[in-house]
Formats: structure tokens, sequence, C-alpha cells
């Protein structure tokens, strides 16, 4: 399967999730839709850093003795577990925050739940 | 002494975090031990940070690679480039580490009483000491994951002590929006990151810097990074969630979200004077940032002007005031590759432009902690509320006068200072800077005059009547600051040779943060 597809595919996904991560975030008004807008951005994110460290058959770093010269490289794989675990934190803040907003005032749409302009 | 010293960057990063986590555990047992450790630990920080800054001035780079047989090992044996996370200390980080000590300092004093009623106060201390944490780590760190990591628990908890009073609805939006504008900002540095790591196979930024060959991947990678790190900071065409969050936190922690702005400011300068450096497009580069500086300082006392919710007009003169920053250091930028220019003016803007970072920290502070002090007192942040309390606030209608004089230029106090070396070395780069700045600096004044009339002169209003000066630690964290304006702007001289001229050596010279790492072999 991943030997038909051409090379730089996984990129262009990742580009296409940070493309539907950005327009939700801009174009969407309910509160939740940006959270998870956020969500898809950090998941985009973490695709294209796994992506730069992948090798074709290459093998997971684990072993002290390494059996084959191919292996997948490790530092974007910490990076990405790093990055999952701010994503968590940060997505559980914004959603307590998102509980806190619509119990003061009824509603997740951001343009009526707005109290400060100018 | 000097084995502490040598492990002074990681002890003032962990002895932070240690508090921060022993906190909840402290304040079950008791509040006023609580309050003595948090005190007395930051008290440590302060002074480590002094000794560890003293020592970068007068000896050198200081380097520290976490696990490492010694902590000056950066490369170890066999390897070529450094594997390891590295701590690395120069003049600039030194500076913003002094600026982080005070201001966190006189956060957590001003708390103690400010924050008496409220309930939650041990999840408050923990989240204010690690947001400390995060923003030391952010200056300290010579590693750009390790950097981005800094960042996101500076935002993480900087979102949640903006929230912190649950019980009003616009401070839950406030910390909705810092929270989103920080996620997406430090997701862009990650992709960044990411891009860079794809061709070099490094994270560490002198390494990197090394290394750099300015290809167009870099160059996508400089926009992103600028951009997510202006953003940050509350840049002129991305400001918009800065006064809305800066409004509607608590009394002390808007002058912490302002040091949290300036490590944005230095992640900024890292990027383009250290990361890309000699390698970079200067004056292009330079022009954005003077471009975006002056929008900033247009944009940002305009606004001011409009507001009568007197948080919210400072919050809108930071913005106005990082617009000065940006236009002195833009200006260094562009004339980085001349030496001529350089020293003719452009060391000269970027001290100007160093120095009124610290400075700016300081009376934005204090004003952000008058404005507390006042809703402290008559609950309201409304202008149109206040009226005569000058009367029985003397000592805070003071204060207040002295940062607003200090925030528009005025002599002999700090802003002017700095704001004289700004309009004195723009002016060769390009007359019509400074005449912009001194412009926006008159209306600064105009800005606070208001301020200063509706709310502390008038008659003395009935329902004010029984209004008092705020509690003894409150009034001595203003005081705190009130001395650091008022000695900075008698002795700029003193200041500007200790630790300003420093960080601005360390800007410019992009080969001694190379060489401590790489080492002086090529």
């Amino acid at each position: 399967m991943i030997h038909s597809l051409p090379g730089n595919f996984p990129f262009v996904a990742a580009v296409v999730l940070l493309g539907i991560g950005l327009y939700i975030l801009i174009f969407r008004r309910n509160l939740i839709k940006i959270v998870m807008g956020i969500a898809i951005l950090g998941s985009s994110i973490n695709l294209f850093l796994i992506t730069l460290g992948y090798r074709i058959d290459g093998d997971a770093p684990i072993y002290t003795e390494v059996p084959s010269e191919l292996m997948v490289l490790p530092v974007v794989q910490a990076l990405t577990l790093t990055n999952i675990v701010i994503g968590v934190a940060t997505s559980a803040l914004i959603l307590s925050l998102v509980i806190r907003i619509y119990r003061h005032t009824g509603t997740l749409d951001s343009v009526k739940s707005r109290r400060m302009k100018g | 002494m000097s084995t502490l010293i040598a492990h002074s960057s990681i002890l003032i990063i962990a002895v932070t975090l240690a508090t921060a986590f022993l906190t909840p555990l402290v304040g079950i047992a008791s509040k006023r031990a609580r309050n003595t450790l948090i005190v007395l630990a930051l008290a440590f920080v302060a002074f480590l940070v002094v000794a560890l800054a003293r020592d970068v001035m007068l000896n050198q780079i200081h380097v520290y690679t976490l696990g490492a047989a010694a902590p000056d090992l950066t490369i170890p044996g066999g390897a070529i480039v450094p594997v390891r996370i590295i701590l690395e200390v120069d003049g600039l980080s030194a500076f913003m580490g002094i600026v982080i000590a005070i201001v966190s300092l006189v956060a957590v004093i001003y708390s103690m009483s400010a924050l008496k009623t409220e309930t939650g106060q041990n999840g408050f201390y923990t989240l204010l000491l690690l947001m400390a944490a995060g923003m030391f780590g952010m200056v300290f760190t010579g590693d750009l994951f390790n950097l981005f990591v800094f960042l996101e628990i500076t935002s993480i908890s900087g979102a949640a002590l903006i929230a912190f009073r649950t019980k009003f609805a616009d401070s839950q939006e406030g910390g909705f929006k810092y929270i989103v504008v920080s996620a997406v900002a430090s997701l862009m540095i990650l992709f960044a990151i990411g891009l860079l790591y794809s061709q070099y196979n490094l994270l560490n930024i002198g390494a990197l810097a090394a290394t750099m060959e300015y290809t167009m991947l870099d160059r996508i990678a400089l926009v992103i990074l600028m951009s997510a790190f202006v953003m940050k900071l509350g840049g002129v065409p991305l400001h918009m969630w800065l006064s809305d969050t800066y409004s509607v936190a608590p009394a002390s922690i808007p002058a912490l979200l302002i040091v949290a702005s300036q490590a944005s400011l230095y992640a900024l300068l890292r990027t383009s004077f250290t990361l890309y450096g000699v390698t970079l497009d200067q004056s292009v580069a330079g022009w954005i940032i003077i471009i975006v500086g002056l929008l900033s300082m247009f944009v940002g006392v305009t606004m001011a002007i409009l507001q009568t919710d007197i948080t919210r007009l400072i919050a809108y003169n930071c913005v106005c005031e990082s617009g000065f920053m940006l236009v002195g250091l833009g200006v260094g930028l562009a004339v980085l590759a001349d030496p001529g220019a350089l020293d003719a003016f452009g060391t000269m803007a970027m001290n100007g432009a160093v120095f009124h970072m610290i400075n700016h920290a300081l009376f934005e502070g204090l004003l952000f902690l008058v404005a507390g002090a006042i809703f402290y007192r008559i609950g309201t942040r409304d202008l149109n509320q206040m009226c005569g309390l000058g009367h029985t606030m003397k000592l805070t209608s003071v204060l207040f006068l002295l940062g607003a004089l200090a925030s528009a230029g005025i002599p002999p106090f700090n802003g002017f200072a700095s704001k004289i070396l700004i309009y004195e070395s723009v002016y060769q780069f390009n007359p019509i800077l400074t005449m912009i700045g001194i412009l926006v600096s008159i209306l600064t004044l105009a800005v606070f005059m208001k301020v200063f009339f509706s709310a502390f002169t008038g008659a003395s209003l009935p329902r004010y009547r029984d209004v008092r000066e705020v509690p003894r630690p409150m009034v001595a964290a203003m005081i705190v600051l009130a001395a650091g304006i008022i000695f900075f702007g008698l002795f700029p001289g003193l200041v500007l040779d200790w630790i300003v001229q420093p960080a601005t050596d360390a800007l410019v010279n992009q080969g001694a943060y190379i060489d401590a790492i790489m080492g002086a072999v090529p």
C-alpha cells in the first residue's frame, strides 16, 4: 500500500489538515468547533513531524545491536509525543473555559457570548 | 560559590518549578508557611539570577548541558553536533532573567494581599510560579524545541491565570482568547521547527546558526517564526487579543503577561539575530520589524485615547510601547551588516530598545498594579464611575502619575532615558521615524492626563468617602517598581553599562553564541 503512493503524499495530507484547521479557526463561530480546529491543527503538525522521520522499510530505533542499516528517526517521534501531551493539556483547559463561558452567557456562539469590544 | 554559579541556570528553573508543586502541599497545612516559602524561593531565584548575570557579564557565555558529565561538555565524545538539551545564557538572556525575577517577585508580594479574599489561592500561586519557570526556561534555553515547550508552559499557565476569577464572564472570555492565540502561535512555531529539523537534523540554536544555508524552506520557516512571535508579543496586525486579555486578568497578572510578551520578543530577537543573523536579508527583515513597530505605536496610542476602561487603556498603551522597542531593534537589524552605520547609530538604537524593555516592564507593571489597587477599593474599572479618588488614595495617585510620566517619556523618569536613545539614533537612520515617535509620546501623555484627571482629581464623591489606601504589601510592591523607575531614570549610565550594553553586544555577536556551543574550532 505505502509503496504505491507518491513519496510526498503524507506531506500533502498534513498541509490539507493544516488548511482545514486554519479555516475552522477563522470562519467558524461555535466555540467547540474552534477547539476542534486547534486539535486538527495539532494533528496536522504531528503528522508532518512523524512523516519527516519516516523511512520506508525502516526499523524502529529501539535496538542496541542494530539489525539493519535503515532506521526511523527517533527525535521527531519524541517531539510528536511531547506535542500530543501538550495538546491534551491545551484542549482540557480550553474546554473548561468553554464550559465556563457557556454557564455565564448561555450560548456557544462567539458573536453572542462576546462581552468585550473595541 | 563557583559550583552554584556553574549550575545556576538549571537551578533557577528547577527551584521555581519545585516550589510551584510544593505550594499546594504546604498551602494545605498553613497559609503563612506557603507565602513565606514562595517569597523565599523567589528571592533565592532572584539572587541566583543576579549572580549568574554578573558572571556572564564579567566572564563569558554560560552553557549548561543537561545530563552530561560536565556542564560545559556540549558535544559528547564521538559526536560532531550537540545531542543533549543545552541551556545557554548570554548577555541578553541574563538581562531578560533579571526582568522576570524582579517582576515575578513584585507580583507575588502584591497578590498576597490583593487576593486575600479569593478562594483557590494555592492554585493561583502554583500557576504563577509555573509561569515564571516557563519564562525563565524560554530565555535561558539554547534549544529550539525546548523553547517551544517552555512557551507552552507559559501560555497555558498564563491563560489559566487570566481566567482565575471564574465569577466574571469577561475574564473567561479573555482566558479563552489568550489560549487560542497562544496555541495557534506555538503550533506554527513547531511547524517551523519541523521545517528546520528536516534540513539540518539539528534543534540547537547555535548549531543551526552555524550550518544555516538560507534556502527557500529556511525563509518560509523564518516568516512563520517571526509572525508567530509577533502574534505572541502583540504587534499590531495581530494585537486584538492583547487588550481583551490584559484588562480582565487579576491585578498582578498583567505585569507578568507583559514580561511573557517580552520573552516572545526575546525569542523573535534570538531568531532574527542569532539563528539567522548574517545569512538574513537584514534590511528587508529590519524594515518589516520597523513597520510593525510603527503601526503598533500609532494604533496602540489612538486606541488608548478612546478607552473608558482603565486597564484596557493601559493595555493599548502596552501595544504602543512595544512599538518603540520594535522600531529600535528593527533599525539595529537593518544596519547589522554595515559596521560603520552600526557604530554610528545601530548599537545605540538597540541599546535604547533593550533598555526600554526593562523600563516598559517597570512602568507598565506599576500602572497595572495601580489600576488593580483602584479596582480593589472601588470594584470598577470604568473611568466614568471614578472621581476624586486622589483625596483618599494619595499615595496611589502619586504612583500613577509617576508611571504615566515615565511612560510618556518625561524626564527624569526611566522612560525618557530609553526613549531619548531611540529618538537620537533612529533620527540618523530616518528622521520621519523619530517624528512619529515624539508625536506618539505626546499623545501618550494626553491619554494619561485624561485618566489622571477623571480618576484622581475632582470633587470627592459621597460613595467613595470611605475609600482608604490599599494594604501595605500592595503599596510595598508598587513602591519597589516606582523606586526602579526613579533609579533607572536618574542613573541610566549605570544600567546601560552593566546590563544593557552586554545584552546588545550579545545580540550583535552571533559568532560568540555559536562558539560557546560548537567550540572555537570549526
